[in-house]
């Protein structure tokens, strides 16, 4: 499969190298230049030794998700930092691109919510978070 | 009418202080809070603070009794969402939202946020109307509506010179709607004669306008040199 990524924080990433050694294809892109770093990390070679792809670019620049691959992907995952930029490139992403699978990062769950009833495939960190909070402080 | 408004920038706070003195009903949300003191200095109760891409803001603005919204934040993004949630959740019946990079106005038609109004595409078109060398200008496009008015100069050697309105024959989804002369515009009769220098308005169906240029191009074109 081929993976794009929006957002190299600690969220995407993680995922891209995950994804690149369970042997598919990823590509990142990132605003930030030196967010490749993290690719890099606790590697023994560099992520485009490894056969990843970076990108620097904005997310919202059509250009620069043509120039990661964005029409080849078969999964999207937007995993920004911003909530909003992440709900508008993945309708991009859906809409435009027809990317078959595609995965949302939305750190507000009451947004997150209403956009996985329209048919958008969220991962709420936060309600994750509650949830997880709630079980171990209400713990019998 | 109620109305509430996303951003309290140049564009935000302007539309509501207009709005406020025709008697509608207005609530301002802006999400700095330096610039939410300074607006409530002047707007008091009607502006309030918090971020209008999340819902609960929303909800306590009292979106779900609102007739319009209009998102003018600074940030694209920003404004495709709170169009598409006043829109898709709360059923608000008209939203208008700010484009701030022409560029992105796509994502806003494709993801329903309409109409969608770019300050930098409308100098553009202010500047065309004003600068006479473009040979046909848009003035005004009901994108949902499917129908546009557009501007032509009718040049000196122009096949239409000394024609009657109603020998142009014009195709189907199109027609003369006003004609500006020597700073002066008037609504033009079936007998009125078109002159060189004319400005003449046209309403009709998007697409149709290289036939408008071609009806009103210059007599012979393509021979002369």
């Amino acid at each position: 499969m081929f993976i794009l990524i929006v957002g190299c924080g600690r969220v995407g990433s993680a995922v891209a190298k995950r994804a690149l050694d369970a042997g598919h294809e990823v590509s990142v892109m990132d605003r930030d230049p030196l967010s490749h770093e993290r690719l890099d990390r606790d590697q023994t070679s560099t992520w485009e030794d490894a056969g990843g792809r970076f990108t620097v670019g904005t997310a919202l620049e059509i250009d620069g998700l043509i120039e990661a691959g964005i029409e080849q992907a078969d999964v999207f995952m937007a995993a920004t930092s911003g909530d909003n930029t992440n709900l508008v490139i993945s309708q991009i992403a859906q809409r435009r691109f027809r990317v078959p699978r595609v995965v949302v990062r939305v750190a507000d769950p009451a947004r997150a919510a209403w956009y996985a009833e329209q048919g958008l495939q969220t991962i709420c960190p936060t309600q994750v978070a509650i949830d997880q909070a709630e079980q171990v402080l209400l713990a019998p | 009418m109620y109305v509430i408004i996303a951003g309290a920038g140049k564009v935000g706070w302007n539309l509501a202080r207009e709005l406020i003195a025709r008697d509608r009903e207005v609530t301002l949300i802006e999400c700095n809070h330096d610039r939410f003191r300074v607006v409530e200095e002047e707007l008091e109760h009607a502006v309030q603070y918090g971020d209008a891409t999340e819902l609960w803001v929303l909800e306590r603005a009292g979106i779900q009794r609102a007739d319009l919204v209009i998102a003018v934040t600074g940030d694209d993004e920003d404004n495709i969402l709170i169009g598409q949630v006043a829109k898709d959740k709360y059923g608000v019946q008209r939203i208008v939202a700010r484009v701030n990079n022409p560029r992105n106005l796509t994502h806003f038609k494709m993801l329903g946020v309409q109409p969608a109004v770019s300050a930098t595409d409308l100098i553009m078109r202010l500047i065309e109307h004003e600068v006479p060398e473009y040979g046909l200008v848009q003035l005004l496009a009901l994108e949902e509506e499917h129908l546009e008015i557009i501007e032509l100069e009718v040049l000196e050697n122009s096949q239409v010179v000394g024609m009657q309105v109603r020998e142009i024959s014009l195709p189907e989804g199109a027609l003369i709607i006003s004609v500006l002369r020597a700073g002066r515009g008037f609504v033009p009769k079936a007998d009125s004669v078109i002159a060189a220098g004319d400005q003449v308005l046209l309403i009709l169906d998007p697409g149709l306008e290289s036939q408008i240029t071609a009806l009103f191009s210059p007599a012979g074109a393509g021979t002369s040199a």
